[in-house]
């Protein structure tokens, strides 16, 4: 078996998620080539063959790739993939546009959102939101599939000794273009990838309030995130909305406040490593999935967090 | 120009699903059903693309059992035209679905194929990047802005770290993100309107797609559940606990 890792980066540098997915692939099998498809990325292939692990990476270096437009690059991976008895992506927004796109063209059933290897063709995945982990067996003679990335260590970025080879086959379908890109500038960390999150909820009572955890996010270098109640009542945008519907979230620290728990919140947070609750309900569903849980008002707990950290 | 619009029958959103005891599957007898919540934002996404003067007729299309019909019907009543229930009593894969929807478009020849990223029973993000690799046209995924213009569609894309607009030559794909728009109500009089509108039945054989599963489900369990917490006094002891016991700040 031989595994086929589709690299994520922005032409200059490889992404840290990639390295969670080598460690998944690694778990299948030990011969992993990974493919960086890009635009003037040759640095990047230096980048990726130094990843403990990589035996060889292919470098597809052309105009058409420089956006990682789902048109062209599902063809060139479809054309790699018969190759590799797995092809593997992060499941972040890039690895979800385009897998499923390659998995089409080669007629292959792919697995989304992996988060253990069972065996070579065996996986866990969470559907209903997390709320239901199914082990699904594939039989197709490649297994494409999506990599959770929250679920998988990141393999040592140093140390490898990979070969580098190009790959020249170049797909223009010229029926997409990539027209512009507006990267949030926050200061703050983002909210999918972000080591602790603080949630604001109804509780908050006006969007006038979040500017509290705003300013407790900053001191922890924490992203801001809210519940469904918070953004209907229009205190916040809804791209900050975590939960079924929004955005799923595991950072290492989540502290909901003024967070009630509906099972709709919960569905984007519980696999948070400590999760903290501030609510002056003491029966708020949030307790009963929090490790520690305060009672208390946050009108005052939260100016006090401020002053001591 | 012509909306195709995809719509799937799911679990609410509002329930809590749960395996069944044997862990064969999940519990689904006598849940409350709905619209997939991303399908009906494609859904409104269309009537608006037609109150626009862009669109002039919108087909709904589901694929499920008969009740799926409610879904469909659903879709009327919010302003599409005419509805086609691809009939099947088992679960389709994303590429059978995939397949059906493919066989609709070489039907109906649409501009704009709208659906939702995905459906929150199977999670999968598949079906629309399916479709656009079997028809050939180009994807504008996780949509949140949509213009159309000139045999073109300027689709903002959410990304992780932000957005994204591609420019995609029509006929295209393209799925919904929960920031596209706000879903509307449907009126009583447009549910009742929506009772005389066309609807079309088919299955998945008449078709011509094979549905047969690439993918066996062994079992299914609930997550790994969270230990009881503890509850702190103050916010001294919190910020003790998180620094000296948890080690996250």
């Amino acid at each position: 078996m031989s595994i086929l890792v589709i690299a994520e980066h922005d032409n200059s540098h490889l992404k840290a998620v990639t390295l969670n997915t080598i460690t998944a692939a690694l778990t299948i099998d030990s011969d992993i080539t990974l493919l960086v498809a890009g635009a003037n990325c040759s640095g990047v292939g230096s980048e990726a063959a130094a990843i403990q692990g990589v035996g060889k990476v292919l470098v597809a270096d052309n105009e058409a790739y420089g956006y990682r437009l789902a048109e062209n690059l599902a063809p060139l991976i479809a054309e790699l993939a018969p190759g590799y008895s797995h092809v593997l992506a992060p499941a972040t927004t890039t690895g979800k546009n385009i897998l499923p796109r390659a998995a089409a063209l080669l007629d292959v059933q792919p697995i989304s959102d992996v988060i253990a290897v069972e065996g070579a063709d065996t996986f866990k995945r969470p559907i209903y939101a997390g709320n239901v982990i199914a082990t699904v067996k594939s039989s197709d003679a490649i297994k494409l599939m999506t990599v959770r990335t929250t679920a998988f260590d990141a393999a040592p970025a140093e140390g490898g000794s990979g070969s580098i080879e190009s790959f020249d086959s170049v797909y223009n379908q010229g029926n997409s273009a990539f027209d512009g890109e507006e990267l949030a500038a926050s200061e703050r960390p983002e909210l999918t990838s972000a080591k602790i999150v603080i949630s604001g909820g109804r509780g908050l009572a006006s969007s006038e309030n979040f500017k509290m955890l705003e300013r407790l996010a900053d001191k922890l270098g924490a992203a801001i995130g809210a519940s469904r109640a918070a953004v209907d009542a229009g205190f916040v945008s809804n791209d900050m909305q975590v939960g079924q519907t929004g955005k799923i979230v595991a950072p290492d620290l989540y502290i909901a406040v003024g967070i009630s728990g509906a099972i709709q919140h919960l569905a984007g947070m519980k696999d948070s490593k400590i999760i903290v609750a501030i609510n002056k309900d003491e029966e708020a569903p949030i307790f009963q999935v929090a490790d520690y849980g305060l009672v208390a008002d946050l009108f005052d707990v939260i100016p006090e967090m401020e002053e001591k950290l | 120009m012509k909306v195709l619009v995809a719509v799937k029958r799911v679990v609410d959103y509002n329930v809590k699903v749960r395996p069944k005891a044997d862990g064969s599957g999940v519990e689904l007898n006598n849940l409350k059903m709905s619209i997939n919540p991303f399908c009906e934002i494609a859904v409104e996404e269309a009537v608006r693309l037609k109150e626009n003067g862009i669109a002039t007729e919108i087909v709904a299309v589901s694929i499920g059992p008969q009740q799926a019909q409610e879904q469909v019907r659903a879709s009327l009543a919010l302003g599409a035209d005419k509805g086609i229930l691809i009939k099947t009593e088992q679960g389709l894969e994303p590429l059978a679905v995939a397949k059906c929807l493919k066989a609709i478009c070489d039907q109906e020849n649409p501009d704009i194929v709208l659906m939702g990223k995905q459906s929150i029973d199977g999670d999968n993000n598949q079906t629309g990047q399916m479709l656009g690799a079997l028809t050939g046209y180009p994807q504008g995924t996780f949509a949140s802005e949509l213009k159309v213009d000139g045999g073109k569609a300027s689709v903002t894309r959410e990304i992780d770290g932000g957005l994204q607009t591609v420019s995609l030559t029509l006929p295209a794909i393209v799925t919904t993100d929960l920031r596209l728009n706000e879903p509307r109500y449907a009126s009583l009089p447009n549910i009742m309107k929506a009772k005389k509108k066309p609807m079309e039945e088919t299955t998945p054989e008449a078709l011509g797609v094979d549905t047969a599963p690439r993918v066996t489900l062994l079992k299914v369990e609930p997550p790994a559940e969270r230990t009881a917490g503890m509850k702190v006094a103050s916010v001294d002891e919190l910020l003790d606990k998180l620094k000296n016991e948890a080690k996250v700040i």
